[in-house]
């Protein structure tokens, strides 16, 4: 059977270059980093090689960039970090309803400490409002954490905007950006953001491995305490091999970007187009223009969106949903459900995040195989036989 | 993460539909946990002669109610009624456990469909 991945959002395979660039350094070149011998001299060298090269695909210096273990660690850092170093200053950070867990839950742990959380809400297109924004400042803002592209629905934030607002306003300004590392073109130095989580595994590097972009002047509380590693930034004796990937893997992606965002829009357009021409009832969900070229999350009304992967599954195709059923929740997305979306629109949400590999073929292997399904599915639903 | 036999009801569910002149039609759950399920049963001299299904819900719960008219099809209503959510996750070789409370709800589809069976007979001889 072939096998499909249509879950890149997920995460991604390691890119090839990725492996055997980061291998050398599982084996021989051992050493400690901040070893002053011939061990670690090397490790050094290839630790702050990867860190010229992330920062390349962020457009910032070195000195503004630490290595972590995950994007959830970056988001934590950052948004605990600042909150607790600027806390004389104020107790009130902005985010979104749509975030990540990584931030969501970051917010929800600092609530039960006394800071308070506005959560913007987003319309049906998945976007803040900018008027919203600027009303919940008060004086005591001091940090807006907007996510520069959701995970569901590719839905592209404008950062930049946002960003001119915080400058003005003197309140620091967070963006996750897992999803939008790699997939677009990223400038820091343009978007007025203080900063920016990104995470390796995401841009064909491996697991295990992120990034916290900290601009020039922003001072945050470390939270993993240790060593002097990373400037004193974030203890810890730092994953060489991961940041030899991820640095290759930011190197790839920068390469690559331009084409891959064409061979993706491609691929994501004929996706769209065939599904509404093969399946009736479905809804493209996220704002039309307005996200990542990649990320296409679709409701399928009147079915569930787990019974729909477990069908995809046993066709080798590999994809996510906003179901309940596959979150270990009772409650469907978040995401969804805050752009509006009925419960039953929710739970019959499939999201293809499309990658690197995928072809052409793929796409019109999903399109010939996913009407049965939906039918089949559709056939056996209670909510169906009402809307035909 | 789910059985064979799961993978096998989810697959090829048995007795899908829905009856036309039902004898009682159960309906549970809701849209906002995801899971609806609709079950019409036939039931001559007091035993269940027909049943049939529709479901909205993940794998779970579109192989419990498979399973569930497989359970309870021949049984009269005694037996019927002693069919419980668990004898149904027990009968598929069990379930994932975040699937225990919210997908497992087949079971209590029945129950709904003998009751409004029952409430029916109850209102033809009162009628009479």
């Amino acid at each position: 059977m072939n096998r499909i991945y249509f879950d890149h959002n997920a995460t991604t395979p390691v890119l090839d270059e990725v492996f055997e660039a980061m291998v050398p350094f599982l084996k021989e070149q051992w050493g400690n980093p901040s070893s002053i011998h011939w061990a670690g001299r090397g490790t050094r060298k290839a630790v702050e090689d990867a860190r010229e090269r992330v920062c390349s695909l962020l457009n910032c210096a070195p000195l503004e960039l630490i290595f972590t273990s995950s994007g959830t660690e970056g988001d934590n850092h950052a948004i605990k970090g600042l909150a607790y170093a600027q806390k004389n200053k104020g107790n009130h950070i902005i985010t979104t309803k749509v975030e990540h867990p990584a931030v969501l839950s970051t917010c929800k742990h600092l609530q039960k400490e006394g800071f308070e959380v506005t959560y913007l809400d987003v319309d049906k297109d998945g976007l803040i409002d900018l008027e919203e924004l600027k009303k919940a400042i008060t004086p005591k803002t001091i940090l807006i954490s907007v996510m520069y592209a959701n995970n569901e629905t590719g839905v592209l934030f404008p950062i930049k905007e946002i960003g001119q607002i915080a400058k003005e306003k003197s309140v620091a300004f967070h963006t996750d950006a897992v999803q939008a590392a790699g997939k677009i073109k990223i400038d820091v130095a343009d978007l007025n953001v203080d900063l920016m989580t990104i995470s390796g595994h995401k841009l064909y590097g491996p697991k295990g491995i992120g990034a916290l972009f900290i601009k020039r002047g922003t001072r945050l509380v470390p939270i993993i305490h240790g060593g002097h590693q990373e400037r004193n930034r974030r203890g810890g004796t730092e994953n060489v091999a991961g940041i030899v990937a991820m640095g290759k893997a930011a190197e790839i992606a920068m390469r690559d970007m331009e084409k891959e965002t064409e061979h993706l829009s491609v691929l994501k357009a004929r996706l769209e187009k065939g599904m509404a021409e093969r399946v009736p009832h479905i809804k493209v969900n996220g704002h039309p223009e307005r996200r990542l070229p990649n990320t296409s999350n679709i409701s399928f009304e009147f079915v569930e969106g787990e019974s729909l992967l477990l069908n995809l599954d046993m066709k080798g195709i590999a994809a996510s949903s906003g179901s309940a059923c596959t979150s270990g929740s009772l409650e469907p997305s978040h995401v969804l459900v805050s752009m509006g979306l009925s419960h039953e629109l929710s739970h019959g949400s499939v999201r293809f995040s499309l990658g690197k590999s995928n072809t052409v073929e793929e796409i019109d292997y999903l399109l010939e195989i996913m009407p049965p399904i939906v039918e089949r599915m559709r056939s056996m639903s209670p909510l169906y036989a009402g809307a035909k | 993460m789910y059985s064979e036999k799961v993978m096998d009801h989810f697959s090829n569910p048995r007795n899908v539909g829905e009856l036309e002149k039902p004898s009682g039609t159960g309906m549970v759950g809701n849209p906002a946990c995801g899971d609806i399920m609709k079950l019409t049963i036939q039931v001559e001299e007091g035993v269940v002669k027909d049943v049939k299904f529709k479901t909205f819900g993940c794998g779970a719960a579109i192989a419990t109610s498979s399973m569930v008219t497989e359970l309870v099809k021949g049984k009269n209503l005694d037996e019927a009624e002693k069919i419980s959510n668990s004898t149904v996750a027990e009968a598929l070789d069990g379930l994932p456990p975040v699937k225990m409370h919210c997908s497992n709800l087949a079971a209590d589809a029945l129950h709904a469909a003998i009751e409004d069976y029952k409430k029916k007979l109850a209102e033809e001889a009162a009628a009479k």
